[in-house]
C-alpha cells in the first residue's frame, strides 16, 4: 500500500488541468497588462482552455486519485471539470463579440472567465470543507464581477450586487453550516464524515443535522432551488448574455456535481429529513418554475425559470441516490449544458452588446424562422431539448432521470416532473410560435435596425453544439458507457469511503 | 432492412423536399411525390409477398424483422417488426401520404419546402410507431411525429392556428409522457423479477407484476392512448387540431395519428397487461360507448364543415375502443376494419371540405345550400363519403361497426345497444351534412369550379377502396390479431361468463 517514491509526481498529472487552469489565468492576466488588445487575450484564453482540457487525458491511466485531504481528482471529478471547461470556451467565444470585439478593452473580463472555470473545477474536485468553500468563493466573486462587467448600465450593475449580497449570505449560512457538522463530528473531510456516520448508533445530532440542513440551504441559493430562487430572474436578465449561459451552466453545474458527491460520501442521504425536505424542495421547485415561467414576456427571463424548472428535474434524479442517480445526474448536466449554452448563445448573437438592448422580448423573436433560419432552426432545437423531445440529448436526460427515479421508486416527484414537463411545453412553444410566426415581421421590421451577423467563431459554435445535442440525443451510446463506469467508481467510492480514506492516510 | 427503409425514405425524402425547394423553387411537392409514391410501392410489394408468404403454415405472424443494438446500457434496441396489423396500418399510412400530398398540391403555396419536410416526417415517425417493437422505440417515435405535426397546424393552418397547435401539442406530449413513466416502470418491475433490463416487447409480454401494480402502469400507458385515439373526457383537443389543420394536416391526424392511439391499445395495452386490461374493460368499454353517441350528437350539432367530420371522428373511433376492448375476434376483426375504412373515409371528408375551403374560403355549412348544380362532381363524392361514414351496407365502414357490435354484443349486450343507437345518430348527421352543403336551392350563387383531374383522380380511389372494403373485407380482418394463436389472449369464455 505505500505509495512509490516519485509519489509528487502522479499527483502533479492528476492536477495538470487544474495547475494549467491557473497558469494560463496568470498568463492572460500578464498578457492583458502588457497588451491592452482583446483579440490575442482571447485567444491565449482559449488555448489555455484546451489545454487544460486536453491535459484530462493524463491522468485517466492513473484512476481515482486522492490528493492531499483537499481534492479527489477520479473520473467523476474530471468529467465534470470537462465539461466546465468546455461551457467557459463556449462563452468565452460568444463573450468576443458580445462585448464589442476588437474596438472594446474587455481582457479582464477572460481572467475572470478563467479563474471562474478554476473555481468550478475545485468544486466538483473537493472532498473537504475547506476546498469546497474554497473554490465556491473564487467562483462566486468572479462571477459578480463578470454579471455587473458592463459597469457603466444600471441593469447588469443592479444584478451584480443582488448576486454579491446573495452569494455572501449563501456562503454565510454553508459556513455556519460546515461549522457545526464540524461541531459534531470534528472533522471536514466528505469521506471521514461518511466513515463516522456509517459506524453502527451513529446518526447526525441535532448540531449535525442543522449543520446539513444549512449547508444544503446555502447550496439550494446557488443552485436557484425554491424557496431560494428569487434572485434567478432579476440576473438572469440583468447580466450579459454569454455570463447569464455562464450562470445557467458551470455555476449551477458544479454546484449540483459537488452536492451529489457530498451526499454520496458523506452518507448525508442516509439523514431521513434531509432527503425528505429535498424531495419537497425538487417537487416546489419544479411546479415553481414551470408555472411561474408561464407568467414571463421576456426571453431571458423564461429561460431563467425554466432553468430552475430544469434544476428541479435533477434533483428529482438526484434522489434516486447511488450509482444510477449519478449516472443520470451527469447525463443531464451534459445536456442541461449543451441545450443552455445553445439557448444563451441563440440570445447572446441576436444580441447587441448592451445589455440594455438583449434581445429579450418576444416580439423580437417574431418570424426569426424566415429570416434568420438558422439560427432560429439552432433555438428550437434548444428549446425542444429543453421540453424534452426525442432527437435531441434533452430527452435523453429525461428519460434517464425518470429511468433513476423510477428504479428508486420515486412516485410523487415523477408524476410532479411529468406535470411539470407538461405545463413548459406551452412557455416553450410559445417562444417557438413566435419564431415561426408569419404575421408579425412586416410591423416590426421598421424599428429593427438591420441584424447584427453571427461571427463565424459562432456560428461554428453554435453549430457544433446543435451537432452535439442531435447527436448525442440520437445516440447516446457514444456518451453512456464512460457515465456508467464514472458512476459506479463515485458510487462505489461512497460504499467503500472507508477504504479509501484509509489508504491516503496510511501513507 | 426493408423495414428500416420503410422510415428512412420518409426521413431522407423529407429532407430532399426541404433542400431541392432552395435551389428549385416548387419542385418540393414533386420530391415528395415521389417519395410517399416509393413508400406506397414497397408497402403494396411487401404485402403481395405478405400474402404469400401466409400461404406457408407456422409463420408466427411476424413477418419481417430487423434488430440492432442502440443503448445497450438500458437494453434498448432499434427493433421494428412486422405482422399482418402494422402491414395494414402501414399501407394505410403510405396511401393517405400519397393523397395528403395531392391535396396539397395546389394548397400550399408558401414555404413549400419546410411543408412537405414536415409532413413526410410525420408519416416516418407513424410508421415508425407501426413497426416499433421497442418500447422506448416505440415512444421515441410516438414523441417525434408530433413535432412535425405542430409545425403543420401551426404555419399552415387556419385562423385560430396557435392556440389549436399548442393544445394539440401539451396533449399529446403531456399524455405521452405518462406513457413514459409507465413503460420505465414496466421494464423495472421486469428488471426486478429477472434482472434483464430489456425494453423489448416480446420479452416484457407476461412479465410477472401484481394486479394493482399492473392497473397502475396500464393505465399510463391508456391515458397516452386514449388522447390520441381519442378516448372521450380526452378529446377535446380533436375539434381544434382537425379544424384549424391544414387539408393535408387534417387527413393525417384523422387517417392515421388517431389509428397510432387505437394501435397502441391493440398492440400494448391489452397484450401487456392482459389482467389489468380485462378488469378495466368495462370501463373502457362504457367510455368507448359514450364516445360514439357524445360524438355522434355533437357532429350533429356542428355548422363548421370540418368540426362535424372531426366529431364524427370521436364517434368512430369510439367503435374502435369498443371493439379492442370486447377483445374477441368478430370486435377485433372489425376494430381494424373499422380503423382502416375510418381512415380513408374521413379522409376523403377532409380532403372535400379542403376544396371546398379553397374554393370558398369558407367552412360555413350555412354558407353553402346548393353545391351539387355548381359543382355535380364534388357533390356527388360528398354524398358517397357521407354515406360510408353513416356505414351503409357495401362499404368499409358497415362491416367494422357491425363486426364490432356483434362481438361486443356476446360481451355487454346492452352497452352494445346503446351503441347501436349512434347507427341512428350518424345517419342524422350524414344526411344533414349532404343536405345542408349540396342540396337545395344555390342561394348565395356561388359560381365554382368542380373537381380537377388530380381530385377526381384522389377521391375516386379513396371511394374505390371504401367499395372494395365493403365487399371484400376479408384481406383485412385476416390483418386483425390473431388471438387463438397469441399467448396473452383474454379468455372469451370468461368474458362471456363474466357478461351474463
Amino acid at each position: 500500500m505505500n505509495p512509490p517514491p516519485s509519489a509528487l509526481h502522479p499527483d502533479f498529472m492528476a492536477l495538470s488541468p487544474l495547475i494549467l487552469l491557473s497558469g494560463s489565468a496568470i498568463v492572460v492576466m500578464l498578457a492583458a497588462a502588457f497588451c491592452r488588445h482583446p483579440r490575442p487575450v482571447m485567444m491565449l484564453t482559449l488555448a489555455g482552455l484546451v489545454l487544460s482540457f486536453a491535459s484530462l487525458f493524463l491522468p485517466q491511466g492513473i484512476g481515482s486519485r486522492q490528493i492531499t485531504a483537499l481534492l479527489i481528482l477520479d473520473t467523476y471529478a474530471l468529467f465534470f471539470i470537462g465539461l466546465i471547461f468546455a461551457a467557459t470556451f463556449v462563452v468565452a467565444v460568444l463573450c468576443y463579440r458580445y462585448f464589442g470585439g476588437s474596438e472594446s478593452r474587455h481582457e479582464a473580463l477572460y481572467i475572470l472567465l478563467l479563474l471562474a472555470a478554476l473555481g468550478g473545477g475545485i468544486l466538483v474536485a473537493s472532498s473537504h470543507f475547506a476546498s469546497f468553500l474554497l473554490g465556491l468563493e473564487l467562483l462566486s466573486i468572479s462571477l459578480f464581477a463578470l454579471i455587473a462587467y458592463p459597469r457603466f448600465t444600471e441593469r447588469p450593475l443592479e444584478a451584480g450586487i443582488k448576486y454579491l449580497i446573495l452569494a455572501g449570505f449563501s456562503s454565510g449560512l454553508l459556513l455556519f453550516g460546515m461549522a457545526l457538522v464540524y461541531a459534531q463530528l470534528g472533522t471536514m473531510q466528505f469521506a471521514k464524515i461518511g466513515t463516522m456516520l456509517a459506524a453502527p448508533h451513529q446518526a447526525l445530532e441535532l448540531y449535525g443535522l442543522a449543520g446539513l440542513a444549512l449547508i444544503v440551504s446555502g447550496v439550494a441559493f446557488k443552485l436557484a432551488l425554491v424557496p431560494f430562487h428569487m434572485w434567478t430572474p432579476d440576473i438572469y436578465e440583468g447580466a450579459p448574455a454569454p455570463i447569464t449561459a455562464f450562470i445557467a451552466t458551470v455555476s449551477k453545474g458544479a454546484m449540483l456535481a459537488l452536492l451529489l458527491r457530498y451526499f454520496l460520501m458523506a452518507g448525508a442521504h442516509q439523514s431521513q429529513p434531509i432527503t425528505f425536505a429535498l424531495s419537497l424542495v425538487a417537487v416546489t421547485t419544479i411546479l415553481v418554475g414551470n408555472l411561474l415561467a408561464l407568467l414571463q414576456d421576456n426571453v431571458k427571463r423564461i429561460l431563467a425559470y425554466s432553468s430552475i424548472a430544469q434544476l428541479g428535474y435533477l434533483l428529482v434524479g438526484f434522489l434516486a441516490f447511488g450509482a444510477m442517480a449519478a449516472e443520470a445526474v451527469a447525463y443531464y448536466l451534459a445536456a442541461y449544458f449543451v441545450t443552455m449554452l445553445g439557448a444563451f448563445g441563440v440570445v447572446a448573437v441576436l444580441s447587441r452588446g448592451v445589455p440594455e438592448q438583449d434581445s429579450g422580448s418576444l416580439a423580437d423573436y417574431a418570424g426569426l424562422f424566415w429570416h434568420r433560419p438558422w439560427l432560429a432552426g439552432v433555438f428550437t432545437a434548444m428549446l425542444l431539448s429543453l421540453a424534452g423531445i426525442p432527437l435531441t440529448m434533452g430527452f435523453i436526460g429525461k428519460f434517464y432521470v425518470l429511468a433513476a427515479a423510477i428504479s428508486a421508486s420515486l412516485w410523487l416527484p415523477v408524476i410532479v416532473l411529468v406535470v411539470g414537463s407538461a405545463i413548459s411545453l406551452y412557455y416553450y412553444l410559445r417562444i417557438i410560435a413566435a419564431m415561426f410566426s408569419s404575421d408579425s415581421n412586416a410591423d416590426h421590421g421598421k424599428e429593427i435596425s438591420p441584424p447584427v451577423p453571427a461571427s463565424l467563431a459562432e456560428s461554428i459554435t453554435l453549430a457544433a453544439l446543435t451537432g452535439l445535442l442531435i447527436g448525442l440525443g440520437i445516440y447516446p451510446a457514444l456518451l453512456v458507457p464512460s457515465l456508467e463506469t464514472m458512476a459506479v467508481q463515485v458510487a462505489g467510492l461512497a460504499e467503500h469511503s472507508t477504504l479509501a480514506y484509509v489508504s491516503w492516510n496510511g501513507k | 432492412m426493408i423495414l428500416s427503409a420503410l422510415i428512412f425514405i420518409l426521413v431522407a425524402g423529407g429532407m430532399l423536399a426541404w433542400m431541392a425547394n432552395r435551389w428549385y423553387p416548387g419542385s418540393a411537392k414533386w420530391v415528395a411525390l415521389a417519395t410517399v409514391g416509393i413508400e406506397l410501392v414497397l408497402t403494396i410489394w411487401l404485402w403481395l409477398q405478405f400474402a404469400s408468404a401466409m400461404a406457408l403454415p407456422a409463420h408466427g405472424g411476424w413477418f419481417a424483422e430487423t434488430r440492432a443494438e442502440w443503448i445497450p446500457r438500458f437494453g434498448v434496441s432499434f427493433h421494428l417488426a412486422m405482422d399482418e396489423t402494422s402491414l395494414i396500418l402501414v399501407m394505410l399510412t403510405a396511401f393517405l401520404g400519397m393523397v395528403s400530398v395531392a391535396c396539397s398540391w395546389t394548397e400550399i403555396q408558401e414555404r413549400a419546402g419546410f411543408f412537405y419536410f414536415n409532413l413526410l416526417w410525420t408519416l416516418a415517425g407513424a410508421i415508425g410507431v407501426f413497426l416499433a417493437l421497442d418500447l422506448f422505440l416505440f415512444f421515441f417515435f410516438w414523441e417525434l411525429m408530433l413535432v412535425p405535426m405542430y409545425f403543420l397546424i401551426a404555419i399552415w393552418g387556419h385562423e385560430n392556428r396557435r392556440y389549436a397547435s399548442i393544445k394539440f401539442f401539451i396533449f399529446a406530449e403531456g399524455s405521452g409522457l405518462f406513457m413514459l413513466v409507465a413503460i420505465l416502470a414496466l421494464v423495472f418491475v421486469h428488471y426486478r423479477s429477472t434482472g434483464v433490463l430489456t425494453f423489448d416487447y416480446f420479452e416484457l409480454l407476461n412479465t410477472a407484476m401484481s394486479p394493482s401494480t399492473g392497473l397502475w402502469i396500464m393505465l399510463g400507458f391508456f391515458i397516452a392512448f386514449a388522447v390520441k385515439t381519442p378516448i372521450v373526457p380526452l378529446h377535446v383537443w380533436l375539434p381544434d387540431a382537425h379544424t384549424e389543420a391544414p387539408t393535408a394536416g387534417s387527413v393525417i391526424l384523422a387517417g392515421v395519428l388517431l389509428k397510432t392511439g387505437a394501435y397502441g391499445l391493440l398492440r400494448f395495452v391489452v397484450p401487456l397487461f392482459p389482467d389489468a386490461a380485462l378488469q378495466f374493460a368495462p370501463v373502457a368499454i362504457a367510455l368507448g360507448a359514450t364516445g360514439v353517441l357524445y360524438g355522434a350528437f355533437l357532429a350533429f350539432a356542428q355548422t363548421d364543415l370540418k368540426r362535424l367530420v372531426a366529431y364524427t371522428s370521436v364517434s368512430h373511433l369510439g367503435f374502435v375502443v369498443l371493439g379492442i376492448f370486447a377483445w374477441n375476434p368478430w370486435s377485433l376483426g372489425g376494430a381494424v376494419m373499422q380503423m382502416i375504412a375510418h381512415g380513408i373515409s374521413t379522409g376523403a371528408l377532409f380532403v372535400i371540405a379542403g376544396i371546398l375551403q379553397d374554393r370558398t374560403h369558407t367552412r360555413d355549412m350555412r354558407r353553402f345550400e346548393g353545391l351539387w348544380s355548381v359543382m355535380p362532381r364534388l357533390a356527388a363524392m360528398g354524398l358517397f363519403f357521407a354515406i360510408a361514414t353513416l356505414g351503409l351496407p357495401g362499404m368499409g365502414n358497415f362491416v367494422g361497426e357491425f363486426l364490432i357490435l356483434m362481438g361486443l354484443y356476446r360481451v355487454n349486450s346492452v352497452l352494445a345497444s346503446v351503441a347501436a343507437v349512434a347507427f341512428v345518430a350518424s345517419v342524422v348527421y350524414a344526411l344533414a351534412l349532404v343536405q345542408k352543403t349540396f342540396h337545395g336551392e344555390n342561394k348565395h350563387d356561388w359560381q365554382l369550379p368542380d373537381l380537377s383531374g388530380r381530385e377526381m383522380a384522389t377521391l375516386y380511389s379513396m371511394a374505390a377502396i371504401t367499395l372494395w372494403l365493403g365487399l371484400y373485407p376479408q384481406p383485412v380482418l385476416d390483418a386483425a390479431p390473431d388471438i387463438a394463436s397469441r399467448p396473452p389472449a383474454i379468455a372469451v369464455a370468461d368474458r362471456e361468463g363474466n357478461a351474463e
